[in-house]
């Protein structure tokens, strides 16, 4: 792992002057991975989304290193060509240096649209870091549920009325079916876990092969809450056992963060008004129990897998 | 305001590529209603607010908080928040 | 120089050996599975140097071809019909990109009812995508024409892709006697590929594939038409020089007994070959026919198409595509509109034909000039569109 210190003598891969909203986890989560990928040379591709929208409003870009942007579903199909031409100039001595390749897709990009591709850049074995920062819906597009919204919170096309309440099922986990792939590095992290973040990343680049890392990235603007509790949000969707930072090597799972105790799930949910309906007028009991069970549910066979495939 | 670099379509570059890092050129720091206010006092360089700025705004220099880029800061106020000896103040931007 | 009897498909393998790309990714799909089958052999057998990635989609085929051309390597890729329907969204992205990826396309008809034999629907959808769009008669032509494709799209004023297109199953998987180049010669003709800006590059990084809104979106599309616009001195530069070294030449079009001709038909692929026999017999008997073969589509050689049926008075035009409800098939409405402002009004028919593989015979085609004469003697143009061999 690198200290802090160490990180600010790097060259980070992504500045100032992009336009992402003020207090965006996604910042956030692009700042923090290119500074652990900033010893290398690195060539990034990136879905359409918030991170690419936001980042490359022409003629001005963010990114200080090469990167590329070819639709919203191929981001991994895009990095295989790159890595592939890298793989066959490199053969033909054409090219002479050592690079690493990142692509970097949302929820909606990866869970949905660009699960295809994905699955397909996974199995053919390209070696690349492929990053998902899951703000659990379209947020680009104005905040409609993705796969990735939980249950009962509110989204443009998940919206809660007088008879529903909400997104009506689960999200989808594809960290375990990324994992289900049998690549040697799976990870999730969190944005409020700086630490956690960096050294997966720098952990996941050392390795040959395709790898995976899941960060959830909080949304102030789609998840209602103010700017400046981005990272507090993080933590609570950690604390509560919502959100388990854990990695699997291959195939053997690791949790990395266990709360002594983990925090009632209320207090993740409470402070984002996309599940003011929950609480507001009256609480929803039931509902809140669903959610919580849910993720003792999840934490129990996550901690199962620990133990038996280790 | 940021200069404009647009063009006519017979000097548009090739692909339509875009030079790395020149969103520098482009400020965000209208968008801030609150500004924070760096204590150098009180800071104990611990650079939680550097690592976790969205922005890229807190400047370091030699392992050091040097300052805060009012150019490119949007004002969320998570450095504020992550601040462990709030040695960050949120102020409203007029009444500076 | 080797005679060989090879299918549309075993030659366009064979090209691609030849060109030896730096990587070709691609996805099975029938008419054009054999092409990279084929390739899949040489690759596993060690007689090129290609990286090969075996896409799970047209739609992630073409997607791999935009990173690794923008990583400047030279990329190909082979499709047909519901692949290069489902590759439609990335098809205006790699000439966007300025990415001169190379595309055999083997044509056949669009879903639904499925079908597997050919028409031009596929490439005809595709036609306003930006992409350089060439037919072939027949085999030697789609040998031809792929390796005069790779200088015509990687000239760094052009960096537009290519589609090269055969007839399926008529060319795809028909055998000719074909000339069949050595390998040193095909090499040297399309040279090594140094591309002019790449994602590989680390010490010069930039950004490709931005955001641009309504004050910069226009220009920059604008600019790449004219790119594809340029082309069209490269494509007539690189058939001399083709010519110079292969013996065999090439335009926007062939004129086939056209400039005497008093009524022509227009047509592309390999319907052409049945055109000639057609306009062989007629002439036999008096009568002032020629065709015209357009091999490229896109960039649309107006002007010259123009100059060429000047003399005519009346063309038919075979279209093998519908546009439903629109004013005739694809080709029609290029042609009709290039030959409007003629100071000799011109009559111009559409005959659609050959849909989802219907073969049209010689016999057909002389009806089609018997059709048109009738047409243009009473002066009139009713059925402006008509349909070939369709069961009434």
């Amino acid at each position: 792992m690198s200290s802090l210190k160490e990180l600010s003598q790097r060259k980070g891969g992504i500045t100032s002057g992009h336009r992402l909203c003020s207090g965006c986890g996604a910042g956030i989560m692009a700042r923090q991975v290119m500074l652990a990928a900033g010893n290398y040379k690195v060539v990034v591709a990136c879905a359409t989304g918030c991170l690419e929208v936001a980042t490359t409003i022409y003629p001005y870009s963010a990114w200080k290193v090469p990167w590329i942007h070819n639709a919203f579903e191929n981001a991994a199909a895009t990095i295989s060509g790159v890595e592939t031409a890298y793989k066959s100039l490199k053969k033909q001595g054409k090219i002479k240096k050592d690079l690493k390749f990142l692509a970097f897709g949302g929820d909606g990009g990866t869970y949905d649209i660009g699960l295809q591709s994905l699955s397909g850049a996974l199995e053919r074995g390209h070696d690349f870091l492929y990053i998902c920062y899951d703000n659990e819906a379209y947020m680009n597009t104005g905040i409609q549920r993705s796969s990735a919204t939980p249950k009962y919170a509110a989204t443009t096309t998940s919206p809660y009325g007088e008879v529903i309440s909400g997104k009506r099922e689960f999200r989808k986990n594809i960290t375990e079916i990324v994992a289900a792939h049998n690549i040697p590095y799976v990870a999730q992290t969190a944005v409020g876990y700086w630490n956690d973040l960096v050294t997966k990343v720098e952990k996941a680049l050392e390795v040959k092969g395709p790898k995976f890392i899941n960060i959830f990235t909080p949304c102030q603007l789609g998840w209602k809450y103010g700017p400046e509790k981005t990272l507090e949000i993080g933590k609570l969707a950690v604390e509560t056992g919502f959100w388990p930072l854990y990695e699997v090597e291959n195939g053997k799972y690791k949790i990395n963060y266990k709360p002594q105790e983990k925090k009632p799930v209320e207090e993740f949910l409470k402070i984002q008004k996309r599940f003011n309906h929950l609480f507001k007028p009256e609480r929803k009991e039931k509902l809140i129990q669903e959610i919580q069970d849910n993720i003792e549910k999840g934490w129990t066979e996550l901690e199962k897998k620990e133990k038996c495939l280790n | 305001m940021s200069k404009n670099i647009l063009h006519s379509w017979k000097n548009t570059p090739l692909a339509s590529r875009v030079e790395e890092g020149s969103s520098k050129n482009f400020k965000t720091g209208s968008w801030r209603s609150k500004k924070p206010v760096h204590n150098k006092e009180i800071c104990t360089n611990c650079l939680q607010c550097w690592i976790n700025c969205p922005d890229n705004a807190i400047k370091v220099k030699d392992g050091n908080i040097d300052k805060i880029d009012y150019d490119f800061c949007k004002g969320c106020g998570i450095c504020a928040e992550v601040c462990p000896v709030k040695a960050i103040e949120m102020k409203n931007e007029k009444d500076e | 120089m080797i005679k060989k009897a090879l299918t549309g498909n075993e030659v366009i393998a064979e090209a691609m050996r030849q060109i030896e790309p730096d990587v070709i990714a691609a996805y099975p799909i029938t008419p054009a599975t054999e092409i990279v089958q084929i390739f899949s052999q040489f690759v596993a057998d060690g007689k090129v140097k290609t990286e090969f990635i075996p896409a799970e989609s047209e739609h992630s085929a073409i997607s791999c071809c935009v990173g690794s051309s923008a990583a400047g390597a030279r990329t190909m890729t082979a499709t047909s019909s519901q692949g290069l329907a489902l590759m439609h969204e990335i098809l205006h992205i790699a000439p966007g990109l300025r990415l001169p990826i190379i595309m055999p396309v083997v044509n056949r008809a669009l879903s639904s009812p499925i079908n597997i034999h050919c028409d031009h629907s596929d490439t005809m959808n595709a036609r306003d995508t930006g992409w350089i769009q060439i037919y072939s008669e027949n085999v030697q032509e789609a040998y031809d024409n792929l390796i005069q494709i790779v200088r015509i799209s990687e000239n760094k004023n052009i960096l537009i892709p290519s589609m090269v297109m055969t007839d399926g199953f008529v060319i795809s998987h028909g055998m000719e006697n074909v000339e069949i180049a050595e390998d040193r010669k095909v090499k040297d003709f399309v040279g090594e590929y140094k591309p002019v800006q790449t994602i590989l590059d680390t010490d010069n990084p930039f950004t490709l594939g931005s955001l641009a809104l309504f004050d910069s979106y226009f220009e920059i599309k604008r600019a790449q038409e004219k790119a594809i616009i340029n082309s069209k001195k490269i494509i007539l530069e690189i058939a001399e020089e083709f010519k110079r070294k292969f013996g065999r030449e090439y335009g926007y079009f062939e004129k086939y007994k056209l400039d005497d001709a008093k009524i022509a038909l227009v047509a592309i692929g390999s319907i052409s070959g049945t055109i000639k026999d057609a306009v062989d017999s007629l002439r036999g008997k008096g009568k002032k026919v020629g065709l015209l073969k357009l091999r490229v589509f896109r960039p649309f050689p107006a002007e010259e198409i123009k100059e060429a049926l000047k003399n005519t008075k009346a063309i038919g035009i075979l279209d093998r595509s519908l546009s439903f409800s629109g004013q005739g098939g694809p080709i029609f409405s290029e042609i009709r509109s290039a030959v409007f402002d003629l100071k000799e009004k011109l009559f111009v028919l559409d005959y659609i034909y050959g849909l989802g593989g219907r073969d049209t015979t010689q016999k057909e085609i002389e009806e089609i000039f018997n059709n048109i004469e009738l047409e243009t003697r009473e002066d009139r143009t009713i059925d402006l569109i008509k349909y070939v061999g369709l069961k009434n």
